[in-house]
């Protein structure tokens, strides 16, 4: 296909984490003026996963946001926005397809591996294939992108983007790319996250399987507590090293997305016209500190520097207590807004 | 966390910033830029370390003739056999045999060619197998 150059008049507004970023930044494309924090909170995202049996690298997953895709999905469907969205199987098709779609002017979200990535930070590149990114144009085979989780948009040639499209393992892309097809004159935001907190609480607390949620946080320091003896030094380190990252490599706002959601009540407090969501908001980011607190101790027993008081019992009181924050929180939010 | 408390701990994300949401002195909620946080930065250096064993184990094996060369690339990339049997579109039993030094010997060119195209080199620097482990995070993955 011969190479159109485009140059889509795109907004890049860097972002905590890649998929609210990139829902926010193609709303905010067609005149919706959504933040970041805004569509975390209506894409109901703040989650608690513990998965020992799925895992990455050898160690458990652990998650503190919900599946990927989702706060596209329901941003857009609570806001009334229509996506288009398409998967391929052939590389250069996928390629030809994005192309055809940036030449009419609209900007294309999409799903890569981030290992392919030229411009991702060597110490970042691992096998992680749920990554979202913005392409708003081409010059010659260099793709515009913007990446939200950057302080600027960057270029990236075609052949990195599409084996970047094609990443393989756990939740490969298989070349996802979505736009926005109808956007409504008017939409009603208030609605859209008073259903976003509904979903939120009812996960943390509702979901009837202990490992997920409140619960899920609980069954995890069960776990802690033990993991020296059962495991050993060495490997307990490595499994609270992986938590760490789950909880604060680049992308979640610090303290596993505790911090965003925290924003998120502070303008859902603005919006709903609603004081006490403010105090709860104060709460939420009480509890974030706490998780830090919980990296803060982990890793000074990943580097053989625990002081007397960074036991794991210790670490496993501290998540304790998050979850008995968590737990109140959560009901007296949903009490809040039922 | 307040905005003065934003931590600015350099170390894993090269030239950029990552956004920490942090509060500023009217409580309000802000997008502070950030260079990084040393327990995150530690915690990565972790899985860098593992990363970096499992390529010294593969390269002593390849010294000894227990593994093909191909082995080195596979963990250099952070990869199993399952994973680079998808990305070459090769039955995970055959990648399995290509990490006999024998079997890889005789490999056809074409099919070398498929593993050198992912891992970004020539086919013949496939046959290539430094002394030491050494994985320079300024250069990234190759």
């Amino acid at each position: 296909m011969a190479p159109n150059n485009q140059k889509i008049d795109f907004v890049h507004r860097q972002s905590a984490h890649c998929e609210s970023g990139v829902t926010a930044n193609l709303l905010f494309h067609y005149g919706i003026n959504v933040s970041e924090s805004l569509a975390f909170g209506i894409g109901a995202a703040l989650f608690f996963g513990y998965f020992p049996f799925i895992k990455i690298n050898g160690l458990p997953l652990t998650t503190f946001r919900g599946a990927t895709g989702q706060i596209l999905k329901r941003v857009t469907k609570g806001l009334g926005v229509q996506i288009k969205r398409h998967k391929f199987r052939d590389p250069e098709k996928a390629m030809n397809a994005l192309d055809r779609i940036i030449d009419q002017g609209i900007p294309v979200g999409m799903q890569t591996g981030v290992y392919w990535l030229p411009y991702f930070p060597p110490a970042l590149r691992f096998h992680f294939n749920a990554h979202n990114i913005i392409v708003y144009g081409k010059e010659g085979t260099e793709y515009f992108v913007s990446d939200p989780v950057f302080d600027k948009p960057v270029v990236c040639s075609r052949t990195d983007l599409m084996k970047a499209r094609f990443a393989q393992g756990a939740l490969a892309p298989n070349g996802k790319m979505y736009y926005l097809a109808r956007v409504p004159d008017h939409v009603d935001i208030a609605t859209a996250i008073v259903s976003g907190i509904r979903d939120v609480c009812k996960t943390m607390l509702k979901v009837p399987f202990p490992l997920i949620g409140v619960r899920g946080i609980r069954f995890l320091a069960g776990r802690i507590e033990n993991w020296p003896e059962k495991l050993g030094e060495s490997r307990a380190s490595l499994n609270i090293g992986h938590i760490i990252r789950m909880q604060e490599e680049i992308g979640t706002g610090g303290a596993g997305f505790r911090f965003i959601y925290a924003a998120f009540l502070q303008e859902a407090a603005e919006i709903l016209g609603e004081k006490r969501l403010l105090h709860i908001s104060g709460r939420m980011t009480e509890i974030g500190d706490r998780w830090r607190e919980f990296a803060l101790f982990g890793v000074r027993n990943c580097k053989g520097r625990a002081l007397e008081e960074n036991t794991y019992p210790a670490m496993a009181d501290i998540l304790r207590d998050c979850a008995n924050q968590e737990n109140e929180l959560f009901r007296d939010l949903a009490n809040l807004i039922r | 966390m307040l905005k003065k408390n934003v931590p600015q701990d350099g170390g894993i994300l090269d030239r950029w910033h990552e956004i920490s949401y942090a509060i500023d002195d009217d409580g309000r909620y802000i997008l502070a830029p950030s260079v990084g946080w040393e327990p995150a930065n530690i915690a990565n250096k972790q899985a860098w370390e593992l990363i970096s064993k499992q390529v010294a184990d593969v390269i002593k094996r390849i010294r000894a003739r227990e593994l093909s060369p191909l082995a080195y690339y596979m963990v250099k990339n952070q990869m199993d056999t399952d994973l680079l049997a998808k990305y070459v579109r090769l039955s995970r039993w055959r990648v399995r045999r290509h990490l006999k030094p024998a079997v890889f010997r005789r490999l056809k060119v074409s099919i070398l060619e498929r593993y050198a195209k992912i891992f970004n080199v020539s086919a013949e620097q496939l046959f290539d197998v430094p002394e030491f482990s050494s994985l320079d995070l300024n250069n990234g993955p190759q």
